[in-house]
C-alpha cells in the first residue's frame, strides 16, 4: 500500500523510474507460487522429448569426469593432493557445473524472455531465482552420484572420507548461488545494451573454470602466487568443498567469508541494476 | 475512499529511434572516454550532436495523457494504429515505464495483451494452466480452486492431459483465453484478444467480459472492432496521435471516430502508398444509389454504384483492363470480390480518362462497416493495388422480406432464398 500526498491509499502506484534501492523483494515473495511453478516446468520440458530423460543428470558429469581424468590427470599429469584422480575432478566438476550452468542460464533472463516480459508483468527476478532452484535440483543428484563413488572409493580403501564439515554444503551452496545468480542478472542487464557480452558468457565461464583450481588444487600453485587465486570468490568454495568431502584442499574461513562479502556486495548491485534494466528494457529490444 | 479506481496523471511516452540496438561496449566506452577528455562524441555524424539534445529523433507515443477511471467502469479505448492505445495499456500493465507523469491505481490490476502468454508446447494443458495462470498472477491454491472452472469454459476435458502442441489452433486459444477470463482482478485490461478464435468462442469471450463487468469490475478494452467495443463499453475514449482526443459514452464518441476516419461521397487517393505498374491509376472512388445520387450508406438489398475514375498512360492497351473489388469485414476477412472478369464484362471504348462503374442492384450485407479495397490489372500485369481501404456502410434494409432484425451474429452475408414445407408421402 502506498500513501498519497492527500490521504488516498492505493494499491500501486506507477512511476517514470523507481529508486536504485526500490528492490520490491515482497513482490518476488509474493509470486513464489510462479518461482516453484518455473522451476517444475523446466525440469519438465527439458527431458520430455529425450529418450534417456533424467539420466542426463548423471551422464553429463559422468562424460566431463572421465574426460578430465583421461586429460589432465593421466596425459598432462596434474597434482591431484594425493586424491584418487576420477574423485578429485569429480568433486570439481559437480560444484563447478552448479556455479557455471547459474551464470550462464541466467545470464540471458531479459533477451530470453522478451516475449513473455512484452506481454505481462510479474517481478523479473523470478526467471533467474527459479533458475538458481533448477539447478540445484540436478546439483542433488550429481552430488548423491559423487557420494556414491566416494562409498566405492572408500570401501576399497582409498584413504579419502567426509568430514563433520560436510554440514557446511548448504551454506556453499548459498554462496555459490549468489554468486552465480548476481553474475548472471548484470550480464543479463548488460546484454539489453551490449549484444557482444551473449557471445562472452558462454567461453567466459569456461576461463572461469581455469582461473578456479577446479582441475588442480590450490597447493599446486607457489605459495606467494595463491592470493591472486583467491582473490576469485569462487576458489575458497571449490576448495572447501573438496575439503569437506575427500579430506584434501583447504577450509578457511577468512576466504569464505571474503567470498560471501563479494557475493552481497555483488548481489545488491546486480539487483539494483537489474531493477533499472527491468523497467524500461522492453522499450530497446 | 473515493471510488477512483485508475488514475492518470500527464502521462507520456517517449521512444527514441533509430539507434537502439545497435550499440556495442566499445562504442559506448569510445564515447565515455571521449567525455572524460571533454572531447564531442567520435561516433556521432557532423550535426547530430545539436539534432540529438533537440530530441528530434524519437517519437512522443502518448503526449500527456490524463484520464480518471471509476471504479465499475468499461472503458472503450479507439483510435487508429499507433495513436498510443497499446502503449497506454503496457504501462497500466507494467511492461514498460512511463517516461514522465503517474498511474495510480486502487485494485489488483490484471492485463491481457495476448492470450496464452508463456505457454510451453511440450506440457499438457493441466500443466500449462498452472503455469499460465501463474504467470498472470494467480496462486497454485487460486488455479486449483478454478481449475474446473476453466476446463469446461475452454471446453478441453477430453484433452487436458495432452501436450498442447497438438491442440488444434481454436483449442489452444480457447484455453488461453479461459484462464485468463479467470483471473478474477478488480481492473482488467483487454487489448484486441477477442479476434481470435471462430466466432461463438468469440461470442463466449465477449458475454465473459459482460459478466466482469456486471459484477461490478473496471475493464479497459482495446478493440479495433467498433462493434464489440460499441456492444461492451457504455464509455469510449479516442486516442489520436499520442493524446487523448474524445471521452464520452460509446456511441457518440464512435460516431465521432468514424465520421473523422472515413471521408465519405468521395474518396480522393492523393498521395496513397501504390503497387503495381502504374499504366492505369485509379484517382477517386465514390458511392451512388441506383439512381445516380452520391450516397455514403446504404440500405441491405440497394442498388449500389461503385465508380472509380481512372487515369491511364497512353500505350495502355485498356481492352484488357480487369478492375476487381475486394469487400472485407471488419474483421478484415474477404467476403467477396466483384471484378468485370467474373461478370463476364469487357470494358470497352474507354478513353484515357474515364470511370469505371460497378453496379450491384441488391447489396447482399447485413448491417455493418466494410471495408473495399481495389485493385486493377491489364491481363497479367498489375497496373494499380493500393491498400487505403473505403469504408462502406450499410444499414438495416429490405434484402430478404422476412422481419427477422439481421445482424452480425448471423453472419455478414445475405442469401435469397425460399422456404417450403410438404406432406411426408
Amino acid at each position: 500500500m502506498t500513501e498519497g500526498r492527500d490521504g488516498h491509499s492505493w494499491t500501486m502506484v506507477i512511476r517514470p523510474r523507481r529508486k536504485w534501492l526500490d528492490l520490491r523483494l515482497g513482490d518476488l515473495w509474493a509470486y513464489r507460487d510462479l518461482i516453484m511453478l518455473f522451476v517444475w516446468r523446466d525440469f519438465v520440458s527439458q527431458y520430455k522429448q529425450t529418450i534417456l530423460g533424467p539420466l542426463w543428470y548423471v551422464i553429463q558429469p559422468i562424460l566431463t569426469t572421465i574426460t578430465f581424468t583421461v586429460i589432465f590427470g593421466r596425459l598432462a599429469g596434474l597434482p591431484t593432493d594425493g586424491i584418487p584422480d576420477f574423485l578429485f575432478y569429480m568433486a570439481g566438476t559437480v560444484v563447478w557445473s552448479y556455479f557455471s550452468a547459474c551464470l550462464t542460464k541466467t545470464s540471458n533472463t531479459f533477451t530470453g524472455n522478451a516475449a513473455i516480459f512484452g506481454k505481462v508483468y510479474f517481478p523479473r527476478l523470478a526467471v533467474p531465482v527459479s533458475i538458481l532452484f533448477s539447478n540445484l535440483f540436478s546439483f542433488a543428484i550429481q552430488f548423491a552420484l559423487f557420494l556414491a563413488v566416494l562409498f566405492w572409493f572408500w570401501i576399497r580403501g582409498a584413504g579419502v572420507a567426509p568430514n563433520v564439515w560436510i554440514l557446511t554444503i548448504p551454506l556453499l551452496l548459498v554462496i555459490m548461488a549468489g554468486l552465480g545468480l548476481a553474475a548472471g542478472i548484470i550480464i543479463s542487464s548488460l546484454t539489453t545494451r551490449y549484444r557482444d557480452l551473449q557471445f562472452l558468457v558462454a567461453f567466459g565461464a569456461q576461463l572461469l573454470m581455469y582461473a578456479t583450481p577446479v582441475i588442480y588444487p590450490l597447493s599446486a600453485l607457489p605459495e606467494q602466487y595463491r592470493w591472486i587465486m583467491v582473490l576469485n570468490p569462487m576458489t575458497s568454495i571449490v576448495e572447501a568443498f573438496r575439503f569437506v568431502c575427500l579430506g584434501s584442499g583447504s577450509f578457511d574461513f577468512l576466504h569464505l567469508a571474503y567470498s560471501a562479502a563479494v557475493m552481497v556486495v555483488a548481489l545488491l548491485l546486480g539487483a539494483m541494476l537489474f531493477n533499472r534494466v527491468e523497467q524500461t528494457f522492453m522499450d530497446t529490444v | 475512499m473515493s471510488d477512483i479506481a485508475v488514475s492518470i496523471e500527464n502521462v507520456s511516452k517517449y521512444y527514441r529511434l533509430g539507434t537502439i540496438g545497435n550499440r556495442t561496449l566499445y562504442q559506448d566506452l569510445n564515447r565515455w572516454w571521449a567525455r572524460m577528455r571533454g572531447q564531442p562524441d567520435p561516433l556521432l555524424k557532423i550535426g547530430e550532436a545539436e539534432r540529438s539534445r533537440g530530441g528530434q529523433d524519437g517519437l512522443w507515443a502518448l503526449d500527456d495523457v490524463s484520464l480518471e477511471i471509476r471504479q465499475g467502469d468499461v472503458l472503450g479505448i479507439i483510435g487508429h494504429n499507433g495513436a498510443g492505445k497499446s502503449t497506454l495499456l503496457k504501462i497500466l500493465s507494467r511492461v514498460t515505464g512511463p517516461t514522465t507523469g503517474q498511474i495510480r491505481v486502487q485494485g489488483r490490476i490484471a492485463s491481457l495483451l495476448e492470450v496464452g502468454t508463456g505457454f510451453h508446447p511440450d506440457l499438457t494443458g493441466r500443466e500449462n494452466i498452472y503455469l499460465n495462470g501463474a504467470i498472470l498472477g494467480m496462486t497454485k491454491a487460486e488455479i486449483r480452486r478454478k481449475f474446473d472452472e476453466i476446463v469446461a469454459f475452454a471446453d478441453v476435458e477430453k484433452f487436458i492431459d495432452t501436450p498442447v502442441k497438438r491442440y488444434s489452433s481454436g483449442m489452444y486459444v480457447r484455453l488461453a483465453f479461459a484462464v485468463a477470463a479467470h483471473l478474477d482482478p478488480e481492473i482488467l485490461v483487454v487489448d484486441e484478444v477477442l479476434a481470435v478464435g471462430d466466432l461463438a468462442f468469440q461470442e463466449k469471450c465477449i458475454g465473459k467480459m459482460g459478466e466482469v463487468s456486471r459484477e461490478g469490475r473496471t475493464v479497459l478494452f482495446v478493440s479495433h472492432n467498433l462493434q464489440s467495443i460499441w456492444s461492451l463499453c457504455p464509455k469510449s475514449i479516442w486516442m489520436d496521435k499520442g493524446k487523448l482526443r474524445e471521452i464520452g459514452n460509446s456511441a457518440d464518441v464512435i460516431a465521432r471516430y468514424r465520421e473523422a476516419s472515413s471521408t465519405r461521397h468521395q474518396v480522393s487517393l492523393e498521395g496513397v502508398k501504390r503497387g503495381g505498374s502504374g499504366r492505369i491509376q485509379i484517382r477517386g472512388i465514390s458511392f451512388e444509389t441506383g439512381d445516380g445520387n452520391k450516397a455514403d450508406s446504404f440500405a441491405s438489398g440497394d442498388a449500389m454504384v461503385v465508380s472509380l475514375e481512372y487515369e491511364a498512360k497512353n500505350d495502355v492497351d485498356l481492352s484488357q483492363v480487369e478492375a476487381y473489388l475486394h469487400i472485407s469485414n471488419e474483421m478484415n476477412m474477404r467476403l467477396f470480390t466483384l471484378a468485370n472478369v467474373f461478370s463476364g464484362d469487357a470494358l470497352r471504348h474507354l478513353d484515357l480518362r474515364g470511370r469505371f462503374e460497378c453496379r450491384v442492384d441488391q447489396l447482399p450485407l447485413v448491417p455493418g462497416d466494410y471495408d473495399i479495397t481495389v485493385s486493377i490489372r491489364l491481363g497479367p500485369e498489375v497496373a494499380d493495388k493500393f491498400n487505403y481501404p473505403v469504408r462502406l456502410t450499410v444499414t438495416e434494409g429490405a434484402f430478404l422480406p422476412g422481419h427477422q432484425a439481421m445482424s452480425r451474429s448471423w453472419g455478414d452475408m445475405l442469401v435469397k432464398h425460399r422456404w417450403t414445407s410438404r406432406p411426408v408421402t
